[in-house]
Protein backbone atom coordinates (compact mmCIF):
# COMPACT_ATOMS: atom_id res chain seq x y z
CA UNK A 1 0.00 0.00 0.00
CA UNK A 2 1.14 3.22 -0.91
CA UNK A 3 1.78 5.97 1.70
CA UNK A 4 -1.62 6.93 3.97
CA UNK A 5 -3.85 9.40 3.26
CA UNK A 6 -4.63 10.40 7.36
CA UNK A 7 -7.59 12.38 8.45
CA UNK A 8 -6.92 13.84 12.50
CA UNK A 9 -10.20 15.56 13.73
CA UNK A 10 -9.90 18.51 16.05
CA UNK A 11 -12.55 19.54 18.19
CA UNK A 12 -12.19 23.05 20.16
CA UNK A 13 -13.02 22.93 23.62
CA UNK A 14 -12.56 25.52 26.62
CA UNK A 15 -8.68 24.77 27.58
CA UNK A 16 -8.66 21.76 30.28
CA UNK A 17 -6.95 24.70 33.10
CA UNK A 18 -9.85 27.12 32.70
CA UNK A 19 -11.97 26.62 35.37
CA UNK A 20 -15.59 26.16 34.19
CA UNK A 21 -18.45 28.36 35.16
CA UNK A 22 -22.25 27.63 35.02
CA UNK A 23 -24.93 29.83 33.57
CA UNK A 24 -27.10 31.57 36.04
CA UNK A 25 -29.80 30.48 33.83
CA UNK A 26 -28.80 27.04 33.87
CA UNK A 27 -28.35 26.63 29.88
CA UNK A 28 -25.03 25.84 30.04
CA UNK A 29 -21.21 27.10 30.59
CA UNK A 30 -19.79 30.48 30.61
CA UNK A 31 -17.98 30.13 26.99
CA UNK A 32 -17.78 34.03 26.40
CA UNK A 33 -14.41 35.44 26.96
CA UNK A 34 -12.77 31.89 27.93
CA UNK A 35 -9.84 30.16 26.71
CA UNK A 36 -10.45 27.66 24.40
CA UNK A 37 -7.69 25.09 23.14
CA UNK A 38 -7.48 22.12 20.73
CA UNK A 39 -9.00 18.95 22.76
CA UNK A 40 -6.09 17.08 24.59
CA UNK A 41 -6.82 14.15 22.79
CA UNK A 42 -6.58 15.32 19.94
CA UNK A 43 -3.62 16.95 19.90
CA UNK A 44 -2.25 13.54 20.60
CA UNK A 45 -4.13 12.11 17.37
CA UNK A 46 -2.65 14.52 15.36
CA UNK A 47 0.67 13.88 16.51
CA UNK A 48 0.37 10.53 15.73
CA UNK A 49 -0.44 11.31 12.50
CA UNK A 50 2.49 13.90 11.50
CA UNK A 51 4.70 10.88 13.13
CA UNK A 52 3.48 8.86 10.87
CA UNK A 53 4.12 11.37 8.13
CA UNK A 54 7.83 11.53 9.33
CA UNK A 55 8.57 7.81 9.22
CA UNK A 56 6.84 7.87 5.34
CA UNK A 57 3.89 5.71 6.30
CA UNK A 58 1.11 8.50 5.75
CA UNK A 59 1.41 10.99 2.70
CA UNK A 60 -1.06 13.55 3.77
CA UNK A 61 -2.00 14.71 6.76
CA UNK A 62 -5.61 15.99 6.74
CA UNK A 63 -7.17 18.16 9.56
CA UNK A 64 -10.58 18.41 10.15
CA UNK A 65 -13.03 20.46 12.68
CA UNK A 66 -16.01 20.87 13.08
CA UNK A 67 -17.42 24.11 14.88
CA UNK A 68 -18.33 27.60 14.78
CA UNK A 69 -15.71 30.00 12.68
CA UNK A 70 -12.92 30.63 15.90
CA UNK A 71 -12.16 26.34 15.13
CA UNK A 72 -10.45 27.52 12.81
CA UNK A 73 -8.08 28.55 15.36
CA UNK A 74 -7.17 24.83 16.32
CA UNK A 75 -6.70 23.80 12.34
CA UNK A 76 -4.17 26.56 12.38
CA UNK A 77 -2.36 25.23 15.32
CA UNK A 78 -2.87 21.66 13.71
CA UNK A 79 -1.31 23.43 10.26
CA UNK A 80 1.35 24.24 12.59
CA UNK A 81 2.36 21.21 14.43
CA UNK A 82 2.20 19.68 10.53
CA UNK A 83 -0.98 18.27 8.73
CA UNK A 84 -0.81 19.48 5.44
CA UNK A 85 -4.22 21.03 5.08
CA UNK A 86 -7.65 21.81 6.93
CA UNK A 87 -11.30 21.42 6.79
CA UNK A 88 -13.27 23.24 8.46
CA UNK A 89 -16.78 22.29 8.60
CA UNK A 90 -18.52 25.37 9.54
CA UNK A 91 -20.98 25.21 11.95
CA UNK A 92 -23.57 28.41 12.88
CA UNK A 93 -26.59 29.35 14.84
CA UNK A 94 -28.28 27.05 16.99
CA UNK A 95 -26.50 24.42 15.42
CA UNK A 96 -23.90 24.73 17.25
CA UNK A 97 -25.70 23.81 20.24
CA UNK A 98 -27.41 21.07 18.93
CA UNK A 99 -24.28 19.42 17.38
CA UNK A 100 -23.29 15.77 18.76
CA UNK A 101 -21.05 13.31 18.28
CA UNK A 102 -23.52 11.43 16.01
CA UNK A 103 -23.72 14.29 13.54
CA UNK A 104 -19.80 14.88 13.46
CA UNK A 105 -19.57 11.04 13.10
CA UNK A 106 -21.70 11.07 9.73
CA UNK A 107 -19.38 14.50 8.46
CA UNK A 108 -16.16 12.71 9.02
CA UNK A 109 -17.46 9.38 7.33
CA UNK A 110 -18.48 11.69 4.28
CA UNK A 111 -15.06 13.76 4.61
CA UNK A 112 -12.77 9.91 4.54
CA UNK A 113 -15.07 9.08 1.39
CA UNK A 114 -14.79 11.98 -0.82
CA UNK A 115 -11.13 12.45 -0.28
CA UNK A 116 -10.53 8.80 0.50
CA UNK A 117 -9.07 8.56 3.61
CA UNK A 118 -7.45 5.62 4.85
CA UNK A 119 -6.90 6.16 8.38
CA UNK A 120 -8.34 8.43 10.72
CA UNK A 121 -7.24 9.21 13.99
CA UNK A 122 -9.39 10.93 16.48
CA UNK A 123 -9.46 11.68 20.48
CA UNK A 124 -10.95 9.36 22.62
CA UNK A 125 -13.12 11.25 23.72
CA UNK A 126 -13.61 15.57 24.00
CA UNK A 127 -13.14 16.90 27.85
CA UNK A 128 -15.95 19.02 27.22
CA UNK A 129 -19.24 17.04 26.67
CA UNK A 130 -17.00 13.77 27.84
CA UNK A 131 -18.80 11.95 25.43
CA UNK A 132 -16.08 9.52 24.26
CA UNK A 133 -18.77 8.26 21.15
CA UNK A 134 -17.34 9.88 17.74
CA UNK A 135 -14.71 7.50 16.83
CA UNK A 136 -16.82 4.36 17.03
CA UNK A 137 -20.04 6.38 15.57
CA UNK A 138 -17.55 7.22 12.78
CA UNK A 139 -15.98 3.44 12.25
CA UNK A 140 -19.73 2.17 12.46
CA UNK A 141 -20.71 3.89 9.69
CA UNK A 142 -18.03 3.67 7.29
CA UNK A 143 -17.76 -0.27 8.39
CA UNK A 144 -14.08 0.20 9.08
CA UNK A 145 -12.77 -1.33 12.11
CA UNK A 146 -12.09 0.63 15.44
CA UNK A 147 -9.09 0.55 17.76
CA UNK A 148 -9.93 2.86 20.22
CA UNK A 149 -8.04 3.89 23.13
CA UNK A 150 -4.43 3.45 21.65
CA UNK A 151 -1.67 3.54 23.58
CA UNK A 152 0.72 2.22 20.49
CA UNK A 153 0.01 1.98 16.60
CA UNK A 154 2.20 -0.06 14.38
CA UNK A 155 2.01 -0.48 10.42
CA UNK A 156 2.04 -3.85 9.53
CA UNK A 157 1.35 -5.68 6.09
CA UNK A 158 -1.69 -4.59 4.75
CA UNK A 159 -3.18 -2.89 8.45
CA UNK A 160 -1.96 -1.90 12.18
CA UNK A 161 -1.67 -3.48 15.31
CA UNK A 162 -2.63 -1.72 17.83
CA UNK A 163 -1.91 -1.49 22.08
CA UNK A 164 -5.06 -0.49 23.52
CA UNK A 165 -5.68 0.52 27.66
CA UNK A 166 -8.73 -1.25 28.99
CA UNK A 167 -10.14 -1.95 32.34
CA UNK A 168 -6.78 -3.95 34.17
CA UNK A 169 -4.56 -3.93 31.85
CA UNK A 170 -3.26 -3.74 27.70
CA UNK A 171 -4.62 -5.18 24.72
CA UNK A 172 -3.61 -5.85 21.42
CA UNK A 173 -5.33 -6.12 18.27
CA UNK A 174 -5.01 -6.31 14.71
CA UNK A 175 -7.20 -3.82 12.18
CA UNK A 176 -7.16 -4.05 8.81
CA UNK A 177 -7.05 -0.63 6.80
CA UNK A 178 -9.04 1.56 5.98
CA UNK A 179 -9.41 1.97 10.01
CA UNK A 180 -10.08 4.22 12.53
CA UNK A 181 -7.86 4.71 16.10
CA UNK A 182 -9.17 6.97 19.48
CA UNK A 183 -5.75 7.99 20.56
CA UNK A 184 -5.39 7.46 24.44
CA UNK A 185 -3.22 9.12 26.85
CA UNK A 186 -0.11 7.27 26.26
CA UNK A 187 0.29 7.30 22.91
CA UNK A 188 3.00 10.11 22.65
CA UNK A 189 3.84 13.56 23.95
CA UNK A 190 2.55 16.02 21.27
CA UNK A 191 5.14 18.66 20.44
CA UNK A 192 4.54 22.56 20.40
CA UNK A 193 3.99 24.19 17.38
CA UNK A 194 7.45 26.47 16.57
CA UNK A 195 6.86 30.11 15.73
CA UNK A 196 8.71 29.45 12.18
CA UNK A 197 5.93 26.43 11.82
CA UNK A 198 3.03 28.85 12.85
CA UNK A 199 4.04 31.44 10.29
CA UNK A 200 4.01 28.30 7.53
CA UNK A 201 0.96 27.70 8.98
CA UNK A 202 -0.98 30.31 7.70
CA UNK A 203 -0.27 29.61 4.40
CA UNK A 204 -1.53 26.23 4.21
CA UNK A 205 -5.21 25.61 2.92
CA UNK A 206 -7.96 25.87 4.58
CA UNK A 207 -11.19 24.67 3.02
CA UNK A 208 -14.37 25.98 4.52
CA UNK A 209 -17.70 23.88 3.86
CA UNK A 210 -20.67 23.61 5.88
CA UNK A 211 -22.33 20.30 7.34
CA UNK A 212 -25.04 20.12 4.41
CA UNK A 213 -21.72 19.85 1.67
CA UNK A 214 -22.13 16.82 3.20
CA UNK A 215 -25.74 15.71 3.47
CA UNK A 216 -25.89 16.25 7.05
CA UNK A 217 -28.68 18.20 8.40
CA UNK A 218 -27.72 19.21 12.36
CA UNK A 219 -31.31 17.58 13.65
CA UNK A 220 -31.27 17.71 17.36
CA UNK A 221 -31.18 14.58 19.17
CA UNK A 222 -31.39 15.82 22.38
CA UNK A 223 -32.54 18.44 24.37
CA UNK A 224 -30.75 19.86 27.47
CA UNK A 225 -32.73 20.82 29.91
CA UNK A 226 -30.53 22.02 32.56
CA UNK A 227 -27.08 22.68 33.66
CA UNK A 228 -26.25 22.88 37.30
CA UNK A 229 -23.00 23.19 39.70
CA UNK A 230 -22.23 20.15 41.25
CA UNK A 231 -23.03 19.03 45.08
CA UNK A 232 -20.32 21.39 46.74
CA UNK A 233 -18.24 19.07 49.05
CA UNK A 234 -17.97 20.74 52.23
CA UNK A 235 -14.34 20.83 53.62
CA UNK A 236 -14.15 18.47 56.43
CA UNK A 237 -11.36 19.13 59.15
CA UNK A 238 -7.42 19.50 59.16
CA UNK A 239 -5.91 16.66 62.09
CA UNK A 240 -2.81 17.26 63.61
CA UNK A 241 -1.40 13.44 63.28
CA UNK A 242 -1.49 10.90 61.97
CA UNK A 243 -2.66 8.94 65.57
CA UNK A 244 -6.04 11.51 65.55
CA UNK A 245 -6.05 10.25 61.63
CA UNK A 246 -6.42 6.57 62.63
CA UNK A 247 -8.27 6.92 65.98
CA UNK A 248 -10.65 8.99 63.70
CA UNK A 249 -10.94 6.58 60.89
CA UNK A 250 -11.33 3.35 63.55
CA UNK A 251 -14.13 5.53 65.10
CA UNK A 252 -16.40 5.42 62.26
CA UNK A 253 -15.18 1.87 61.07
CA UNK A 254 -13.28 2.59 58.06
CA UNK A 255 -9.79 1.18 59.06
CA UNK A 256 -10.37 -2.47 61.24
CA UNK A 257 -9.87 -1.23 65.02
CA UNK A 258 -8.60 -4.05 67.08
CA UNK B 1 -40.59 0.31 27.98
CA UNK B 2 -38.58 -2.35 27.76
CA UNK B 3 -34.95 -2.33 28.49
CA UNK B 4 -31.95 -4.55 27.16
CA UNK B 5 -28.69 -4.76 29.24
CA UNK B 6 -25.77 -5.91 27.42
CA UNK B 7 -23.29 -8.08 30.10
CA UNK B 8 -20.44 -7.85 30.55
CA UNK B 9 -18.65 -10.68 31.96
CA UNK B 10 -15.18 -12.70 31.21
CA UNK B 11 -17.30 -16.03 30.18
CA UNK B 12 -17.14 -17.38 33.72
CA UNK B 13 -19.03 -14.55 35.80
CA UNK B 14 -20.77 -11.57 35.64
CA UNK B 15 -18.80 -8.38 36.02
CA UNK B 16 -19.70 -6.26 38.96
CA UNK B 17 -20.86 -3.19 36.11
CA UNK B 18 -23.42 -5.49 35.12
CA UNK B 19 -25.45 -5.15 38.05
CA UNK B 20 -25.16 -1.58 38.81
CA UNK B 21 -26.74 -1.36 34.50
CA UNK B 22 -29.77 -3.65 36.05
CA UNK B 23 -30.45 -1.39 38.73
CA UNK B 24 -30.72 1.45 36.09
CA UNK B 25 -32.55 -0.65 33.87
CA UNK B 26 -34.80 -1.15 36.80
CA UNK B 27 -35.23 1.96 37.58
CA UNK B 28 -36.07 3.17 33.69
CA UNK B 29 -38.89 0.24 34.31
CA UNK B 30 -40.46 -1.99 32.35
CA UNK B 31 -39.45 -5.23 31.34
CA UNK B 32 -35.25 -6.39 31.71
CA UNK B 33 -33.80 -8.60 29.51
CA UNK B 34 -30.00 -8.97 29.34
CA UNK B 35 -27.90 -10.45 26.14
CA UNK B 36 -24.73 -12.36 27.54
CA UNK B 37 -22.93 -13.04 24.42
CA UNK B 38 -19.53 -14.62 24.79
CA UNK B 39 -17.86 -18.37 23.95
CA UNK B 40 -18.84 -20.62 26.16
CA UNK B 41 -20.69 -18.76 28.77
CA UNK B 42 -23.91 -20.41 29.75
CA UNK B 43 -23.21 -20.11 33.09
CA UNK B 44 -22.95 -16.37 33.18
CA UNK B 45 -26.19 -16.76 31.51
CA UNK B 46 -27.34 -18.92 34.34
CA UNK B 47 -26.00 -16.23 36.78
CA UNK B 48 -27.70 -13.27 34.65
CA UNK B 49 -31.35 -14.80 35.28
CA UNK B 50 -30.86 -15.18 38.82
CA UNK B 51 -30.35 -11.19 39.31
CA UNK B 52 -33.31 -9.34 40.55
CA UNK B 53 -35.82 -8.03 38.22
CA UNK B 54 -33.70 -9.78 35.05
CA UNK B 55 -36.79 -11.57 33.05
CA UNK B 56 -35.16 -12.93 29.98
CA UNK B 57 -31.84 -13.69 29.31
CA UNK B 58 -30.58 -13.80 25.93
CA UNK B 59 -27.91 -16.01 25.19
CA UNK B 60 -25.46 -15.51 21.98
CA UNK B 61 -22.57 -17.94 22.41
CA UNK B 62 -19.93 -18.08 19.20
CA UNK B 63 -16.42 -18.42 19.09
CA UNK B 64 -16.02 -15.04 17.22
CA UNK B 65 -16.88 -13.17 20.35
CA UNK B 66 -13.47 -13.76 21.29
CA UNK B 67 -12.16 -10.51 22.56
CA UNK B 68 -15.31 -9.06 22.90
CA UNK B 69 -14.34 -6.86 19.58
CA UNK B 70 -17.22 -4.57 18.84
CA UNK B 71 -16.95 -5.95 15.03
CA UNK B 72 -18.38 -9.21 15.94
CA UNK B 73 -20.13 -8.05 18.92
CA UNK B 74 -22.62 -5.11 17.31
CA UNK B 75 -24.36 -7.22 15.03
CA UNK B 76 -25.91 -9.44 17.42
CA UNK B 77 -26.92 -6.39 19.59
CA UNK B 78 -28.37 -5.34 16.38
CA UNK B 79 -30.34 -8.65 15.68
CA UNK B 80 -31.81 -8.53 19.06
CA UNK B 81 -33.16 -5.40 18.89
CA UNK B 82 -34.61 -5.81 15.83
CA UNK B 83 -36.58 -9.09 16.76
CA UNK B 84 -37.85 -7.45 20.72
CA UNK B 85 -37.79 -3.77 19.60
CA UNK B 86 -36.39 -2.57 23.06
CA UNK B 87 -36.85 1.25 23.76
CA UNK B 88 -33.50 1.14 25.79
CA UNK B 89 -30.30 -0.95 25.49
CA UNK B 90 -27.78 0.14 28.06
CA UNK B 91 -24.57 -1.09 29.57
CA UNK B 92 -22.18 -0.52 32.41
CA UNK B 93 -19.34 1.85 31.64
CA UNK B 94 -16.94 0.30 30.82
CA UNK B 95 -13.74 0.07 28.22
CA UNK B 96 -15.81 -2.52 26.29
CA UNK B 97 -19.53 -0.94 26.51
CA UNK B 98 -17.79 2.25 25.88
CA UNK B 99 -16.16 0.94 22.63
CA UNK B 100 -19.47 -1.42 21.63
CA UNK B 101 -22.65 0.73 22.32
CA UNK B 102 -21.74 3.91 20.04
CA UNK B 103 -20.96 1.25 17.23
CA UNK B 104 -24.52 0.33 17.67
CA UNK B 105 -26.40 3.69 17.90
CA UNK B 106 -24.87 5.14 14.88
CA UNK B 107 -26.39 1.75 12.89
CA UNK B 108 -29.65 2.63 14.57
CA UNK B 109 -29.01 6.69 13.97
CA UNK B 110 -29.22 7.02 17.75
CA UNK B 111 -27.24 9.49 19.90
CA UNK B 112 -25.90 7.66 22.71
CA UNK B 113 -26.16 9.21 25.96
CA UNK B 114 -22.92 7.92 27.62
CA UNK B 115 -22.35 7.70 31.36
CA UNK B 116 -25.17 8.66 33.07
CA UNK B 117 -25.41 9.51 36.88
CA UNK B 118 -29.42 9.22 37.28
CA UNK B 119 -32.48 8.35 35.55
CA UNK B 120 -35.26 11.11 35.84
CA UNK B 121 -37.43 9.39 33.57
CA UNK B 122 -37.86 7.02 30.89
CA UNK B 123 -36.59 9.77 28.14
CA UNK B 124 -34.92 12.20 30.69
CA UNK B 125 -31.18 11.55 32.29
CA UNK B 126 -28.35 13.51 34.23
CA UNK B 127 -24.85 13.21 33.80
CA UNK B 128 -21.79 15.00 34.25
CA UNK B 129 -19.57 17.19 31.76
CA UNK B 130 -16.41 19.42 32.10
CA UNK B 131 -14.96 16.17 34.09
CA UNK B 132 -17.63 16.71 36.52
CA UNK B 133 -17.77 20.10 36.91
CA UNK B 134 -21.11 20.97 35.87
CA UNK B 135 -24.26 18.56 35.91
CA UNK B 136 -26.51 18.03 32.47
CA UNK B 137 -30.59 16.88 32.79
CA UNK B 138 -31.06 15.96 29.38
CA UNK B 139 -33.87 14.62 27.46
CA UNK B 140 -33.33 12.13 24.28
CA UNK B 141 -35.77 12.81 21.57
CA UNK B 142 -34.79 9.64 19.84
CA UNK B 143 -37.37 7.01 20.28
CA UNK B 144 -34.88 4.65 21.11
CA UNK B 145 -32.43 5.37 24.03
CA UNK B 146 -28.48 4.08 24.20
CA UNK B 147 -27.39 4.30 27.42
CA UNK B 148 -24.34 3.43 29.04
CA UNK B 149 -24.41 3.43 32.76
CA UNK B 150 -21.86 5.01 35.89
CA UNK B 151 -21.20 2.02 38.11
CA UNK B 152 -20.48 4.19 41.23
CA UNK B 153 -24.42 6.39 40.94
CA UNK B 154 -26.09 2.79 40.94
CA UNK B 155 -26.03 0.57 43.51
CA UNK B 156 -25.72 -3.58 42.67
CA UNK B 157 -28.55 -5.45 41.72
CA UNK B 158 -29.05 -8.45 44.21
CA UNK B 159 -29.64 -11.89 43.27
CA UNK B 160 -32.77 -13.69 44.04
CA UNK B 161 -34.68 -12.80 40.59
CA UNK B 162 -36.07 -15.30 38.52
CA UNK B 163 -35.25 -14.82 34.69
CA UNK B 164 -35.96 -17.62 31.51
CA UNK B 165 -32.61 -17.73 29.20
CA UNK B 166 -33.22 -18.77 25.60
CA UNK B 167 -31.26 -18.44 22.41
CA UNK B 168 -30.34 -14.86 20.96
CA UNK B 169 -31.54 -14.38 17.62
CA UNK B 170 -29.19 -16.31 15.55
CA UNK B 171 -26.78 -14.14 13.10
CA UNK B 172 -23.66 -15.24 10.85
CA UNK B 173 -20.82 -13.54 12.63
CA UNK B 174 -17.81 -12.99 9.89
CA UNK B 175 -15.44 -10.01 11.12
CA UNK B 176 -12.65 -9.92 8.73
CA UNK B 177 -12.26 -6.22 9.85
CA UNK B 178 -10.16 -7.13 13.39
CA UNK B 179 -8.74 -9.70 14.81
CA UNK B 180 -8.04 -9.86 18.85
CA UNK B 181 -4.75 -10.73 19.72
CA UNK B 182 -3.63 -10.90 23.54
CA UNK B 183 -4.11 -9.00 26.92
CA UNK B 184 -1.99 -8.56 29.30
CA UNK B 185 -3.74 -7.84 32.32
CA UNK B 186 -2.10 -6.35 36.10
CA UNK B 187 -1.66 -9.10 38.42
CA UNK B 188 -2.91 -8.01 41.93
CA UNK B 189 -3.48 -9.85 44.58
CA UNK B 190 -5.29 -6.12 45.58
CA UNK B 191 -8.99 -6.00 45.15
CA UNK B 192 -9.89 -4.20 41.90
CA UNK B 193 -9.90 -0.44 41.90
CA UNK B 194 -13.03 -0.29 40.53
CA UNK B 195 -15.47 -1.94 43.37
CA UNK B 196 -12.97 -1.93 46.65
CA UNK B 197 -14.60 -0.37 49.59
CA UNK B 198 -10.91 1.80 50.23
CA UNK B 199 -8.69 3.30 47.94
CA UNK B 200 -5.33 4.31 48.86
CA UNK B 201 -4.29 6.81 45.84
CA UNK B 202 -0.76 8.11 45.44
CA UNK B 203 0.26 11.57 43.02
CA UNK B 204 3.26 12.66 41.67
CA UNK B 205 4.39 13.65 45.65
CA UNK B 206 5.14 9.57 45.31
CA UNK B 207 8.61 10.69 43.24
CA UNK B 208 8.84 7.85 42.05
CA UNK B 209 7.50 4.18 41.12
CA UNK B 210 9.24 2.65 43.82
CA UNK B 211 7.89 4.49 46.64
CA UNK B 212 4.46 3.08 45.26
CA UNK B 213 5.38 -0.14 47.46
CA UNK B 214 4.76 2.09 50.65
CA UNK B 215 0.53 2.79 49.23
CA UNK B 216 0.93 -1.00 48.55
CA UNK B 217 1.74 -1.78 52.03
CA UNK B 218 -0.57 0.29 53.75
CA UNK B 219 -3.31 -1.29 51.31
CA UNK B 220 -2.42 -4.57 52.18
CA UNK B 221 -3.33 -3.70 56.08
CA UNK B 222 -6.66 -1.94 54.96
CA UNK B 223 -7.64 -4.80 52.29
CA UNK B 224 -7.48 -1.61 49.84
CA UNK B 225 -6.81 -1.02 46.35
CA UNK B 226 -4.58 1.51 45.24
CA UNK B 227 -4.89 4.15 42.68
CA UNK B 228 -2.70 7.22 40.80
CA UNK B 229 -3.62 10.12 39.79
CA UNK B 230 -2.85 11.11 36.25
CA UNK B 231 0.16 13.42 37.41
CA UNK B 232 2.02 10.16 38.41
CA UNK B 233 0.90 7.66 35.47
CA UNK B 234 2.50 10.66 33.38
CA UNK B 235 5.39 10.58 34.95
CA UNK B 236 5.70 6.87 34.37
CA UNK B 237 5.11 5.94 37.89
CA UNK B 238 2.36 3.39 37.48
CA UNK B 239 0.98 1.51 34.71
CA UNK B 240 -2.29 3.92 33.19
CA UNK B 241 -4.51 1.57 34.35
CA UNK B 242 -4.32 2.55 37.96
CA UNK B 243 -5.26 6.00 37.16
CA UNK B 244 -8.24 7.61 38.99
CA UNK B 245 -9.72 10.78 36.99
CA UNK B 246 -11.93 12.14 34.55
CA UNK B 247 -9.60 10.06 31.58
CA UNK B 248 -9.46 6.81 34.14
CA UNK B 249 -11.10 5.45 36.60
CA UNK B 250 -14.23 6.67 38.31
CA UNK B 251 -14.33 5.64 41.65
CA UNK B 252 -16.79 6.30 44.90
CA UNK B 253 -15.41 3.76 47.96
CA UNK B 254 -16.33 4.02 51.50
CA UNK B 255 -12.91 5.39 52.09
CA UNK B 256 -10.53 7.50 49.72
CA UNK B 257 -7.12 8.42 50.58
CA UNK B 258 -5.06 10.58 48.75
CA UNK B 259 -1.28 10.96 49.11
CA UNK B 260 1.21 13.00 47.57
CA UNK B 261 -2.21 14.42 45.19
CA UNK B 262 -2.65 17.84 44.55
CA UNK B 263 -6.05 17.47 43.42
CA UNK B 264 -6.95 18.53 39.69
CA UNK B 265 -10.07 19.09 38.84
CA UNK B 266 -9.87 15.70 36.44
CA UNK B 267 -8.84 14.37 39.15
CA UNK B 268 -11.15 15.05 41.63
CA UNK B 269 -13.68 14.23 38.74
CA UNK B 270 -12.43 10.00 39.39
CA UNK B 271 -13.07 10.53 43.09
CA UNK B 272 -15.23 12.68 44.88
CA UNK B 273 -18.30 10.71 45.11
CA UNK B 274 -16.18 8.93 47.35
CA UNK B 275 -17.69 8.74 50.87
CA UNK B 276 -14.91 10.02 52.84
CA UNK B 277 -12.04 11.18 51.86
CA UNK B 278 -8.76 11.95 53.48
CA UNK B 279 -5.63 13.70 52.21
CA UNK B 280 -2.00 13.57 53.21
CA UNK B 281 -0.11 16.11 51.58
CA UNK B 282 2.75 18.30 52.25
CA UNK B 283 1.44 21.15 50.90
CA UNK B 284 -1.31 23.11 52.94
CA UNK B 285 -2.67 24.85 50.05
CA UNK B 286 -3.34 22.08 48.09
CA UNK B 287 -6.86 21.91 46.00
CA UNK B 288 -7.23 18.42 47.12
CA UNK B 289 -7.87 19.79 51.01
CA UNK B 290 -11.25 21.50 49.74
CA UNK B 291 -13.04 18.03 48.95
CA UNK B 292 -11.21 16.67 52.08
CA UNK B 293 -13.24 15.19 55.12
CA UNK B 294 -10.20 14.56 57.03
CA UNK B 295 -6.66 16.42 55.95
CA UNK B 296 -3.21 16.43 57.17
CA UNK B 297 -0.21 18.41 56.77
CA UNK B 298 2.75 16.28 56.57
CA UNK B 299 5.20 14.70 53.97
CA UNK B 300 3.87 11.46 53.11
CA UNK B 301 7.28 9.80 53.51
CA UNK B 302 6.88 10.04 57.07
CA UNK B 303 3.12 9.58 57.07
CA UNK B 304 2.47 6.68 54.93
CA UNK B 305 4.59 4.06 57.42
CA UNK B 306 3.20 5.36 60.53
CA UNK B 307 -0.02 4.84 59.63
CA UNK B 308 1.12 1.26 58.32
CA UNK B 309 2.49 0.60 61.89
CA UNK B 310 -0.63 2.17 63.95
CA UNK B 311 -2.31 -0.67 62.25
CA UNK B 312 -0.10 -3.42 63.17
CA UNK B 313 -1.07 -2.24 66.62
CA UNK B 314 -4.03 -3.06 68.60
Amino acid sequence: MSALRVLVGCKRVIDYAVKIRVKPDKSGVVTEGVKHSMNPFDEIALEEAVRLKEKKVAGEVVAVSCGPTQSQEVLRTALAMGADRAIHVKVEGKDVDAMQPIHVAKILSKIAQDEKIDLMILGKQAIDDDCNQTGQMTASLLDWPQATFASKVEKNNGGLTVMREIDGGLETIKVKLPAIVTSDLRLNEPRYATLPNIMKAKKKPLAVKAPSDYGVEVKPHIEVLSVEDPPVREAGQKVETVEELVSKLREVGLIPSS
Amino acid sequence: SSTLVVAEHDNQKLIPVTLNAITAANQIGGDVTCLVAGTQCAKVAEECSQIQGVKKVLLADNEAFKGFLPESVSPVVLAAQKQFNFSHIIAGSSAISKNLIPRVAAKLDVSPISDITGVKDPDTFIRLIYAGNAVQTLKSLDSLKLITVRSTAFEAAESGGNGTTENAPEVSISNTLSEFVSQELSKSDRPDLASARSVISGGRGMKNGENFQLLYDLAEKMNAAVGASRAAVDAGYVPNDLQVGQTGKIVAPDLYIAVGISGAIQHLAGMKDSKVIVAINKDPEAPIFQVADYGIVMDLFKAIPEMTSLLDKK
